[in-house]
């Protein structure tokens, strides 16, 4: 998170578009600003406008209009070589025909630096990277994990304040991934350099991120750090993109204190927290699977039926019918007093009213 | 335990014999039975190729093999037609007086050799050692049947030349049927009758620098090949799909013509009275009683080999750019090199397998070019390829010819060696 307001604007998108053939938007008036030190994650669908946000930052790509700003100085037309961001590429675009050191050192090579003080900061950044004995190996011949340390190295070895990230795990395993997101996080942290990080994973987004700008059909449907994204989405798009949620249409009876009195299914009232739904009409209401309670003195009270029981060791996945959704999820944790679930039964189904927020009917 | 000393343990539960080999379930040791499982499948592997082997064997090494390498060093064209004189020229030592037992010898064959309608070809396997025995033999051949001992005063009475030990000289190399003659030849150097090796005449001396000539061209095409195409295979590579396709299509286009069709095109463009030379004429650059000549010389073979090889030297690199991700040149520039250190210090070195395969299959088909030399070439754009093809159509020398053309496949093989050390064929990729 930005730790002071004075430097929120380290990089500034201000009044963005991007147009490929003059026809369509990819990217739709984007304003954003990210502060110095902070880790911002561009998370969405592909086709959604954050890779083309990314390569504008990065110079690979134009602005058709709008400005974007580096440290107050506007970058529209300086090419990517003098922008000095350090950029971490999908598929790791290392040099096959020159060793890990060789890798390394050229950003140092064509800065014209010494060979004395290059060959000290490859070595201290392949330390960084707990690579200190494969300088004089290919990239061939490294594992994923270790190409991965090797372009994070080389994005960073010239010391840039901004590095951008596409999508750099995405060839990993699961587990390599998730151990590569921790060690991106420390990295980020020990150097307090400026990330941005592009991904369509939100379990990568929400485990790194200071703040996630969600993006689709080229417009940020919201900025916010991952608790508040997770927590309290805008609309809904952002909250069936992240994390699980049950959704339920309904009709907005009326709306008074910010809390929205709602008719779903065949005539159940309900109680939702009013966010981005109108005064009346079609809305959506968005409540988490871990947030249901199934208990009779539940506020919110409504019948479900029991349809399928997933057992998942520490938790039980049921999915029920209520207000004639077939597919309302309801985590149970698996304690020891945890509700009694048969399949074909009919059991109380609830929640707070904090917890349900109406959204936008889309 | 470490993880090593895991693998290869034995695995527990599995049997094995009192040495530790692993043993199959029916008591066999494994290794045996994975050798005959594996025996089917490498049956029928072989069977798959088996046609092409036996094709490649039948038209491409046995060919080289035995006719190329083998003609080169074997001539028995003197040994099957003149058995008597054969047998005693061979223990000749080459430098004393010839034997009234070898001229009889001599008369008997050349008599025999008339007799079957054989002389003119033997005459002509003499006169390849020595000029002017052709006549000589195919003269004392005639008046053979009547010669009266002594023979060998005989045959000096009918050409003096026979008193020549030089004569007799040649006739002991013809008789050699394995002979290093045509090879000494072929690189300018004369096998004598006593076993060594001389300098040919200055003025006989000609494939030596017909070879240099040949490396040279083929080296210059290959040069002027990467030169042209590499900026052509980038355009290709990087366009849109679309319009990258036409070009493909424009670069093969001159593979459905005729390989003639275009050598003679060059003709029209290049000749005195060509295109070129009236347009350079008309914009004032030479005049008109001062045209260039550009054709029938060096420049002609250079400029048409150029051209028709070409295509060779697109391909092969436009496949390799294709794979290059663009992401590469990219990942430079974001870490600061210019577009010139980017495309020299990365792009570039990932082009180099695709422009080695296109120079060595540019540079060997250069060397082996003989229509468009032959057609554009005049007198010094002529290659080694029609050297080879004038022996074998017009002087009939095959030996010559083969020895010729094995040296030219050696000189190949020794280059493809030295690509490969400085190289490497694995960095090789056509495509």
């Amino acid at each position: 998170m930005a730790e002071a307001e004075g430097s929120n604007d380290f990089v500034v998108f201000d009044q963005v578009q991007k147009s490929y053939d003059g026809e369509t938007l990819v990217v739709k008036n984007l304003n954003l600003a990210i502060g110095k030190g902070e880790f911002l994650t561009m998370l969405g669908p592909s086709g959604s406008g954050k890779t083309t946000c990314l390569m504008m930052l990065a110079g690979f790509e134009t602005a058709t209009h709008g400005e974007i700003r580096l440290d107050g100085n506007s970058i529209n037309n300086i090419p990517p070589h003098k922008r000095g961001i350090g950029m971490v590429f999908q598929n790791y675009a290392l040099f096959p025909h020159m060793t890990v050191g060789e890798n390394l050192a050229f950003p140092l090579q064509v800065r014209k630096m010494s060979k004395a003080v290059t060959k000290e900061k490859v070595a201290k950044a392949l330390d960084m990277v707990q690579m200190g004995e494969f300088g004089d190996r290919r990239p061939t011949q490294l594992s994923g994990g270790q190409q991965q340390r090797l372009a994070l190295a080389r994005a960073l070895v010239f010391e840039p304040e901004l590095v951008l990230m596409d999508e750099p795990l995405g060839a990993l395993d699961k587990q390599l991934r998730e151990h590569m997101q921790y060690e991106i996080k420390h990295i980020h942290e020990q150097l307090g350099v400026t990330v941005v990080y592009v991904t369509h994973d939100q379990s990568e987004a929400l485990t790194m991120s200071d703040r996630i700008a969600v993006f689709d059909d080229g417009i940020i449907q919201q900025l916010a750090p991952p608790a508040v994204l997770y927590e309290k989405p805008d609309n809904a798009f952002v909250a069936s993109f992240i994390g699980e949620n049950n959704k339920l249409r309904g009709r907005i009876n009326g709306v008074s204190d910010g809390v929205a009195s709602v008719t779903i299914g065949e005539g159940a009232n309900v109680q939702a927290l009013a966010v981005n739904c109108g005064e009346s009409g079609e809305t959506m209401l968005s409540i988490r699977p871990e947030r249901v309670i199934l208990a009779a003195d539940a506020p919110n009270r409504l019948d479900g039926k029991v349809m399928e029981l997933i057992y998942l060791g520490d938790h039980i996945r049921c999915r029920m019918s209520v207000a004639g959704d077939d597919a309302f999820i309801v985590k149970v944790p698996n304690s020891s007093d945890h509700a009694a679930l048969n399949v074909g039964e009919t059991c109380p189904v609830g929640w707070v009213t904090e917890d349900c927020r109406a959204l936008d009917a889309a | 335990m470490t993880d090593a000393s895991y693998q290869t343990a034995p695995l527990p539960g599995a049997p094995s014999d009192a040495s530790g080999a692993l043993l199959a379930a029916d008591g066999t040791p494994l290794k045996q039975r994975l050798r005959q499982a594996m025996k089917v499948s490498r049956r029928r592997a072989f069977l798959l190729v088996a046609p092409l082997l036996v094709f490649i064997l039948a038209s491409f090494v046995v060919p080289i093999v035995a006719l190329l390498l083998y003609q080169g060093a074997y001539n028995d064209t003197y040994e099957a037609r003149m058995p008597a004189s054969t047998a005693l020229l061979q223990q000749w030592d080459g430098v004393s007086e010839p034997t009234e037992e070898m001229a009889a010898a001599m008369v008997a064959d050349l008599a025999a050799a008339r007799e079957s309608k054989e002389i003119g070809k033997v005459a002509s396997r003499v006169n390849q050692e020595l000029s002017g025995t052709r006549s000589l033999m195919t003269k004392t051949a005639r008046r053979a049947a009547k010669m009266e001992p002594p023979y060998l005063a005989a045959l000096i009475d009918r050409d003096k030349d026979w008193a020549d030990i030089e004569t007799w000289g040649a006739m002991k190399l013809a008789s050699t049927s394995l002979t290093p003659a045509f090879y000494a030849n072929a690189i300018d150097m004369k096998y004598m009758p006593d076993g060594s090796f001389e300098d040919q005449e200055e003025q006989r001396q000609i494939y030596v620098s017909l070879f240099v000539r040949t490396l040279l061209v083929s080296g210059g095409v290959m040069i002027a090949c990467i030169f042209l195409g590499f900026p052509v295979a980038y355009l290709i590579a990087h366009l849109p799909a679309r319009k990258a396709n036409l070009l493909i299509i424009l670069v093969l286009l001159p593979f459905w013509t005729s390989l003639l069709v275009r050598t003679t095109a060059w003709i029209a463009m290049l000749q005195s009275q060509g295109v070129l030379n009236d347009m350079l004429v008309f914009l004032g650059v030479t005049s008109d009683d001062s045209r260039f000549s550009l054709i029938y010389n060096m420049t002609g073979t250079v400029v048409a080999m150029t051209h028709i090889l070409l295509p060779f030297m697109i391909l092969p690199i436009y496949s390799v750019m294709k794979a290059i991700p663009p992401s590469h040149v990219r990942a430079a520039k974001s870490l600061g090199a210019t577009d010139w250190t980017a495309f020299w210090r990365v792009y570039f070195p990932a082009t180099i397998p695709g422009i080695g395969a296109g120079g060595l299959l540019v540079f060997i088909l250069a060397i082996g070019y003989y229509i468009t030399p032959a057609l554009v070439g005049g007198s010094d754009g002529q290659l080694i390829s029609n050297a080879i093809a004038y022996h074998m159509q017009r002087s009939l020398n095959y030996s010559l010819a083969a020895a010729l053309g094995g040296i030219l496949l050696l000189g190949v093989l020794v280059l493809y060696w030295l690509y490969d050390r400085i190289v490497g064929i694995d960095n090789m990729k056509l495509g």
